[in-house]
């Protein structure tokens, strides 16, 4: 597809040859995630988690609509059928555990993948599209995860609804029909939460769709690898199948050891022991967190204390959490930097980690009570957070001085190999076309 | 034109937020947060050795029969377990017919209909019954109780912080008011009606002290001394046992499913290697 040496799909046996006639599904599967799809041959591990996030999309729809089978969306009855779920339904405790621990698993994958693209420049030219499509999908995931944390009924899904809807009801005039409109009622009530139930039921496939999209407009330019250097011929690359296939197998091993060792060992961890007490209306619990996923944008949310002029400080929260979020869709525009990966510049990665700790510090402060210290921690680091990706990147850019980059994939992967490098430096001599040796480490 | 469009909303929102912090910061240091009787005085929950804690652990049986008798002669006047059902008390290893007793003479019937009339009635629970309500309701739940509800007992051990530990801390540690928290909070005086328990979150709690005297509840033959101490220890066990109540399916197809990953990995990373073999990256 992306590549002219990328192998072709030519099928022996004549079923598949004739499915290949008629439909040629298997010859798109074969360029897709085949070895019709050449990859560089120096990804490093981060590159595993874009697999992973469709592995996790996979288990929480397969979980997912096994456990709407027995499930009820009725404020009447939903708390108690997620009981008889755990109760009563063969394996039943094994689904909704998935699926709850699931929901994190997917967005601890999502976020070291866009922490990956982030590093490596992952959002630039020629991948821009990839980029967007992939914020769009994180938008979709936040949407879908907010309203299935509130089909349990409990009290932190009541009162996170009423959170989380309530921050639409801070747009100024329309704000409040807009919220009653949402929720089809004043407060969360049976309307919101059927709606909420046939939406969260929705979005996971059109999660999906988009996914499709974000893999196609990958494939235009290829993968991107930890150099940053664009593939150059065919000696940097590999057929994804059966290299990359064979190293996503390991970090798909690795990654359900960790998931299930919280599904099977800690289930309730990651969860917050109100959801345990059925929804009621006229008891708010003393604190009201969101899923630990969303606590760094919560806590940009309640970091606005103060009004301005005519803006309500609550208004100002809400439009930060949706600016947050919105200005990745120009980071692209904004590190305006032509060299890709943070390993070759030196400033970017400095303010890159800052990055990570700072993120790592407003999910604390998210998940804590609103109260001294956590407020001013937190306007802090929202105030480092807006001012690195709008202020910070676009300066760094321009001033900074990169390391110099390797002249290609391949020199960069053989550079401490001379030997081997300059065998490799031979077209038709490099260790690609050596007889595969198995079981020999290289 | 994005570039300055992005500086100016960074600056406004960092601005924003600096200045907030500014201020903020300048109250917290003139006027520090004035402490709170509940931040003083409330205790996080007792330790407690419970044979089900850890990957491996079990629930013991025979310590959920004796927290399941504590329920019934006890909590079971007020409280409900309305997610639990006589049935389910054969993981705790009693036989079909002492479920059937232990539901026929639950002191509370289980609610029906005349058969005749088509007016409510009440008759005696059968084992694929749930544990029969104390209250009829709400209102009457709040009548009887000095105006708090008796909350269902079902999923207490997982509706709050670190359950267990929390129900049997609760249980033990009703004391009177120390002085010095009075000296110190004089409006945080305990008011009638309610009872001072530092393991409570705002440490003033409708329940009264629903085990107070050693032997309230008579332990069978063989058992260990029913003090107040132990029967708090079997009851909070019993009501961890109904909150997941498959605890112990869960934990031993965890052991066998993260086995089973664990030798799947391996196999996965040699043959990443096989395949990689001779190929730097």
């Amino acid at each position: 597809m992306s590549f002219p040496w990328a192998e072709h799909y030519s099928p022996t046996h004549p079923l598949m040859k004739w499915v290949d006639d008629r439909l040629p599904l298997p010859r798109f599967v074969y360029n897709a995630v085949g070895a019709g799809y050449p990859v560089p041959r120096n990804l490093n591990y981060f590159w595993n988690f874009g697999v992973l996030s469709g592995v996790a999309l996979t288990i929480q729809i397969v979980t997912g609509i096994i456990l709407a089978m027995h499930y009820g969306s009725n404020a009447g009855v939903a708390f108690d059928s997620v009981e008889h779920i755990m109760r009563d339904v063969n394996g039943g405790w094994l689904l909704r555990y998935a699926h709850a621990n699931g929901a994190s698993f997917f967005f601890i994958v999502v976020y070291l993948h866009i922490f990956r693209g982030l590093f490596y420049g992952s959002y630039k030219a020629p991948r821009e599209m990839v980029w967007l499509l992939g914020l769009v999908i994180f938008l979709l995931m936040m949407a879908t995860a907010f309203m299935g944390y509130v089909l349990p009924w409990g009290q932190m899904s009541f009162w996170g609804a009423k959170v989380i809807t309530g921050l639409f009801g801070a747009i100024p005039v329309v704000g409040e029909p807009i919220q009653t409109w949402l929720l089809g009622g004043f407060a969360p009530g049976n309307a919101a939460l059927n709606r909420f139930f046939s939406l969260h039921f929705l979005l996971p496939f059109v999660i999906a769709a988009v996914i499709i999209l974000h893999i196609w407009a990958l494939h235009i330019p290829g993968s991107s690898n930890p150099t940053g250097v664009e593939v150059k011929g065919p000696q940097d690359t590999v057929p994804f199948h059966p290299y990359y296939t064979a190293k996503d197998g390991f970090g798909l091993g690795v990654f359900l050891i960790v998931y299930c060792l919280v599904l099977f060992f800690g289930p309730n961890a990651l969860g917050h022991p109100d959801n345990y007490i059925p929804a009621n209306p006229m008891s708010t619990p003393a604190h009201i967190v969101p899923e630990w996923y969303f606590w760094p944008f919560y806590a940009i949310l309640r970091a606005f204390t103060f009004d301005f002029f005519f803006i309500p400080a609550k208004l100002l929260g809400v439009m930060a959490m949706f600016a947050s979020i919105l200005l990745l869709f120009v980071l692209p525009w904004l590190d305006t930097s032509p060299v890709r990966s943070g390993n070759y510049r030196p400033l970017f990665k400095k303010f890159f980690w800052l990055l990570v700790i700072d993120v790592l510090i407003l999910g604390y402060c998210g998940g804590a009570p609103a109260a001294e210290p956590f407020v001013m921690i937190s306007q802090v680091a929202a105030a480092y957070y807006f001012a690195h990706f709008l202020i910070i990147l676009p300066i760094v850019s321009r001033i900074e001085r990169p390391l110099p980059l390797p002249n290609s994939i391949t020199a960069s992967v053989l550079h401490q190999d001379s030997y081997e490098g300059e065998r490799e430096a031979l077209p038709g001599m490099g260790a690609d076309t050596q007889p595969a040796q198995p079981g020999l480490a290289h | 034109m994005v570039r300055l469009l992005a500086a100016l909303v960074g600056i406004f929102f960092s601005g924003m937020l600096l200045y907030s912090f500014g201020s903020g910061a300048v109250a917290y240091i003139s006027e520090p947060p004035a402490p709170t009787a509940e931040h003083e005085s409330h205790l996080h929950p007792k330790e407690v050795d419970w044979s089900f804690n850890g990957p491996l652990g079990h629930y013991d049986k025979v310590q959920l029969q004796r927290g399941f008798q504590v329920f019934k002669e006890v909590c079971s006047a007020c409280h409900s377990l309305r997610l639990v059902a006589f049935r389910d008390l054969k993981a705790l290893g009693y036989e079909d017919p002492e479920i059937k007793a232990i539901a026929k003479n639950w002191a509370i019937k289980a609610p029906d209909v005349d058969p005749k009339t088509g007016e409510a009635s009440t008759r005696p629970a059968v084992p694929a019954d749930h544990f029969p309500m104390p209250f009829a309701n709400d209102v009457a739940a709040r009548a009887a109780n000095n105006n708090a509800i008796p909350p269902d007992l079902s999923l207490m051990t997982k509706a709050r912080h670190d359950g267990s530990n929390y129900v049997y801390s609760l249980i033990t540690g009703f004391q009177p008011q120390p002085k010095e928290l009075l000296k110190e909070f004089p409006d945080a005086k305990t008011p009638e009606g309610l009872h001072y328990n530092p393991y409570f979150a705002n440490l003033n709690i409708a329940m009264a002290p629903p085990l107070t005297a050693e032997g309230q509840v008579t332990y069978g033959p063989g058992q260990p001394k029913p003090t107040v101490d132990q029967m708090a220890k079997d009851v909070a066990a019993f009501l961890t046992w109904t909150a997941e109540p498959k605890m112990e399916n869960r934990k031993s197809a965890g052991l066998a499913v993260v086995f089973f990953l664990l030798v799947a990995t391996v196999l996965a990373y040699m043959s990443y290697q096989t395949i990689w073999a001779g190929k730097k990256h």
